[in-house]
């Protein structure tokens, strides 16, 4: 059985259908990316399965519970976590603070125990704190960065903050929204290499959005591609980077028939391209993909 | 003050020209600062009270003080030069003195009383410095030898004035704060005169002293000399011996010892403990309001400051707490009689249970609505209270009197003159609550669920999607709060005697919220001084009683302007507030991600990855 499994999901904004009709399974345990042109509903799409939004049609369900009509924070205990694609730290709070933040499900001292100081909850409280810095060193924010405010960080390692505050909730299922955004290519290696960690000591599933090709197709093991709210392509990223339908998407119908032209026609119609054709192909989808900063106001995806 | 004016000559004529621009800006800003605060009435309200006894009054003094401001403030806006200086000065002064000159050629002749109560023969009097009027009907001036022939008196006043604000700005520091601190004492303390007066008149010893020092309302020429020498002493000290940078270069192993640590405190506590003793009349009344508005700020902090809850319906748990107590100890019609001390716990349970009640339907409802939400509680409550159907059981209009003081209700007569006297017994209890709030406070800030408040204060869906429960966290910060207001509530009815529909207002939850935005949000020592600023100085000034929301107004501006972080802000806070600042700074570097910042990220990674 599927870590997650969406039947069918829709989301309508009014008129808008954000996310259309989408069936989707994620194994436990994978490293999935979620690719598509701005506005696609990618983000719309993990403000579902998160809770944020409450679908109109089709189920959700995590590890066989359904989850698409619970609170966030039921999901969130559940086994789900995430992080934002416009970093979304508590500014005022610490390092560590934001962290003892995500382990608030573990930790069960109630205001009482709190206000007397129990030794129960100062040894938790010691407890969770060491866990704090071990996670914040795990995601490589070391020695003094653990009490500076979140806000005064930089950029990179807010990005780390993030991650790490998202483990703090111990998940099974970790979404990533364009964990890599604005960051400069050492970070970016930083990034990945932290992910792939994720997975492999962890044993932590991540579904990712991501619009660095070059992270979607070095750590991904399969791509969904969305368009317009809808499944247009799932595949491994060879298979991605020849489908027709996604360069259609990403270059427009008339420049993706002038692509086929160009490389030969049939190639591209086939879902699993002769491997040799592979290589020389991802600079097609990839190169227009590129634009990692914040998406253009014109954007339809609603913003959470 | 740059010594830059020897720069290329066009430049420097066209930046001068700006300079001035902005010289003529101020004067104008003054001028109508002076106006308004003329036909506004402070000058004339304050006419007849001292500040140092027969040389200056309030009145006066507001008056100077403007134009002193106008000059100082003209200078800063000046080109470079002495000479520069001086004359933007002596501009701006005139400005603000000619204003008035102005006022008394026009006002007269174009009835100005009869839309501007203020305007009246006493105010063209005061401010041209004569007896130019004797008839009542300020028209009458313009007729025959009533022409008011110095009128330029102000305008003159204003120029000297303007041109010693403008000396003020040359001076070094050192000299000029010197005299501001002087004026500013001499100040305070002509205001508090009477204060300080009436209970060192009670003592044979100080009695004599007291008469020398202080007039009935302002200070005598002993007084002006006292302070004068005192502040001239303290000054000294100050700068000679650097107390605070002294203090600041200590080790904080040094600052934090024992035995530093234990005689302060005890010293304080001690303070505290006999603050109201030393004073008569109806000073210690304001001293336990300072308490008890202190409470009640504290209990807000835990709702607004930590959990970012703007809830405006307090004076509705307020009101609970108070008719619980009423209904429970009162030894009138509607009464129980029940000793004060046993009918705390039930106001405080029953202000809980309607934070619960009226917390869960809207704790659902965001930031600003959920400030209007609440702001509704208030006045359901204050209606219920005066309503026809509840007056059968808390009274209706008349509310509920004869609650006896804490002390009375279980049997204790006190004299009035014990120090344990009405307002008394409310300022230790008050004081006793302060300690249990700002302890119980503490220790949830730092804990998990106080965590979980400040999360949800910066990002209520980020905590929600980590696991929170935002209804469950906010509806016990809401109930926190509720029970605190009730307690305060529960005391102020014992402070007064009596509960009334009219006391059950929005004012009350508009003054504890100003309470806490203006001593510092989420900081127990700022709460407490906002109490002071906000409550304890309005009472005690009960003369400048009319003008007081215009000074609240002002005050209120002032901070946010210049410290919106609040008077005495959290770390943090400080931090948040100035967060822009510090981001310029890094912005300028940070476009593409600069050489440190990549070095430091890329080594962080490598660290983690290995």
């Amino acid at each position: 059985m599927a870590l997650l499994e969406a039947r069918n999901a829709t989301k309508r904004f009014g008129g808008l259908t954000a996310v259309n009709d989408l069936t989707f399974d994620l194994d436990e345990g994978a490293i999935v990316s979620v690719i598509g042109p701005n506005g696609a509903g990618k983000t719309t799409f993990f403000n579902c399965i998160a809770g944020f939004y409450q679908i109109d049609d089709g189920t959700i369900s995590l590890a066989g519970t359904e989850i698409h009509e619970l609170r966030p924070d039921k999901i969130a205990r559940l086994g789900l976590s995430r992080t934002y694609q416009n970093i979304r730290l508590f500014g005022g709070m610490t390092a560590a603070e934001n962290v003892l933040v995500g382990e608030h499900q573990h930790l069960s001292s109630s205001w009482f125990h709190a206000v007397l100081r129990t030794r129960g909850q100062r040894a938790e409280e010691a407890e969770a704190l060491e866990e704090a810095h071990r996670l914040l060193d795990y995601v490589g924010l070391t020695g003094g960065r653990h009490d500076l405010l979140a806000s005064n960080l930089p950029y990179g390692d807010q990005r780390r903050l993030e991650v790490a505050r998202a483990l703090a909730t111990s998940p099974r299922l970790l979404l990533l929204d364009e964990p890599t955004a604005g960051m400069n290519p050492a970070e970016t290696r930083g990034m990945t290499g932290l992910i792939r960690r994720l997975r492999d000591d962890l044993g932590i599933t991540i579904l990712l959005i991501e619009h660095e090709m070059r992270v979607v197709m070095d750590i991904s093991e399969r791509i969904t591609v969305l368009d317009y709210g809808e499944r247009i392509a799932e595949g491994t990223a060879a298979q991605i980077q020849s489908d027709k339908r996604v360069i259609e998407a990403y270059l427009g119908k008339a420049a993706a028939e002038a692509e086929a032209k160009r490389v030969g026609a049939g190639a591209a119609e086939v879902a699993a391209a002769p491997p040799g054709a592979a290589p020389e192909q991802p600079a097609a989808p990839a190169a227009p993909v590129q634009p990692a900063t914040p998406e253009p106001p014109a954007t339809p995806e609603p913003k959470d | 003050m740059t010594a830059g004016s020897t720069a290329g000559a066009s430049l420097g004529v066209a930046r001068g020209w700006g300079a001035w621009k902005q010289v003529i800006i101020v004067g104008l800003l003054f001028a109508g600062a002076a106006l308004y605060l003329t036909l506004v009435g402070i000058v004339g309200t304050f006419e007849e009270r001292d500040v140092i006894e027969d040389v200056v009054t309030v009145g006066q003094g507001v008056l100077l003080l403007t134009a002193i401001a106008a000059g100082y403030a003209g200078a800063r806006k000046a080109p470079a030069g002495a000479t520069n200086i001086i004359i933007a000065a002596a501009v701006t002064g005139l400005m603000a003195g000619a204003a008035l000159s102005l006022l008394i050629l026009v006002g007269p002749g174009v009835g100005l009383r009869d839309y501007l109560p203020n305007a009246s023969p006493d105010l063209y009097n005061l401010i041209s410095g004569a007896d130019l009027l004797s008839v009542e009907n300020t028209r009458d001036m313009w007729r025959g030898d009533a022409f008011p022939t110095t009128f330029w008196f102000p305008a003159l006043i204003g120029m000297s004035l303007g041109t010693l604000g403008g000396l003020l700005s040359l001076l070094p520091r050192f000299v000029r704060n010197l005299i501001i601190a002087l004026t500013m004492a001499l100040i305070v303390m002509g205001l508090f005169a009477s204060i300080v007066r009436s209970p060192m008149l009670q003592h044979d010893l100080t009695s004599g002293l007291a008469r020398e020092l202080f007039a009935s309302n302002g200070l005598r020429g002993g007084g002006v000399i006292t302070v004068v020498g005192l502040v001239l002493l303290a000054y000294l000290a100050w700068v000679l011996l650097k107390p605070a940078q002294r203090y600041r270069a200590l080790p904080p192993e040094t600052r934090q010892h024992p035995a530093l640590v234990i005689p302060a405190g005890a010293l304080l506590l001690l303070f505290v403990l006999l603050l109201p003793l030393g004073f008569t009349g109806f000073i210690p009344s304001v001293i336990a309001l300072v308490a008890l508005y202190a409470l009640m700020g504290l209990g807000l902090n835990i709702t607004l400051g930590l959990a970012g809850l703007l809830d405006l319906g307090f004076v509705a748990f307020f009101a609970v707490g108070a008719y619980t107590v009423a209904l429970l100890t009162s030894v009138g019609d509607f009464g129980l009689g029940w000793p004060f001390f046993m009918a705390i716990p039930f106001a405080i349970l029953a202000a809980m249970g309607f934070g619960l009640l009226l917390g869960l339907p809207i704790l659902g409802i965001r930031g600003d609505y959920l400030a209007i939400a609440t702001l509704g509680f208030g006045e359901i409550i204050a209606i219920l209270a005066r309503s026809d159907l509840l007056k059968p059981f808390i009274g209706g209009p008349a509310g509920i009197t004869n609650i006896p003081k804490p002390l009375a209700s279980i049997g204790i007569e006190v004299g009035p003159d014990s120090w344990l006297a009405g307002p008394n017994q409310i300022y230790y209890i008050s004081l006793v609550s302060i300690a249990v709030i700002a302890f119980v406070a503490v220790r949830l800030r730092d804990s998990r669920l106080g965590r979980a408040w400040v999360a949800i204060r910066e990002d209520e869906d980020v905590a929600e999607a980590l696991g929170i429960n935002l209804v469950q966290t906010k509806s016990l910060a809401y109930m926190l709060g509720a029970a605190f207001a009730g307690l305060g509530g529960a005391v102020f009815a014992s402070l007064y005697g009596s509960i009334q529909p009219s006391s059950i207002n929005i004012n009350v939850s508009i003054l504890v919220v100003t309470i806490i935005i203006i001593g510092g949000m989420g900081r127990i020592p700022g709460v407490i001084l906002g109490a002071i600023v906000i409550i304890g100085l309005p009472e005690l000034f009960r003369e400048f009683a009319e003008y007081r929301f215009l000074l609240y107004g002002v005050a209120l501006i002032m901070v946010m302007r210049w410290r919106p972080e609040g008077l005495l802000p959290s770390q943090v806070g400080r931090q948040e507030m100035h967060h822009e600042e510090g981001l310029t700074m890094e912005g300028e570097g940070s476009g593409p991600p600069s050489a440190a910042t990549t070095d430091a990220t890329a080594a962080a990674g490598t660290n983690g990855g290995a």
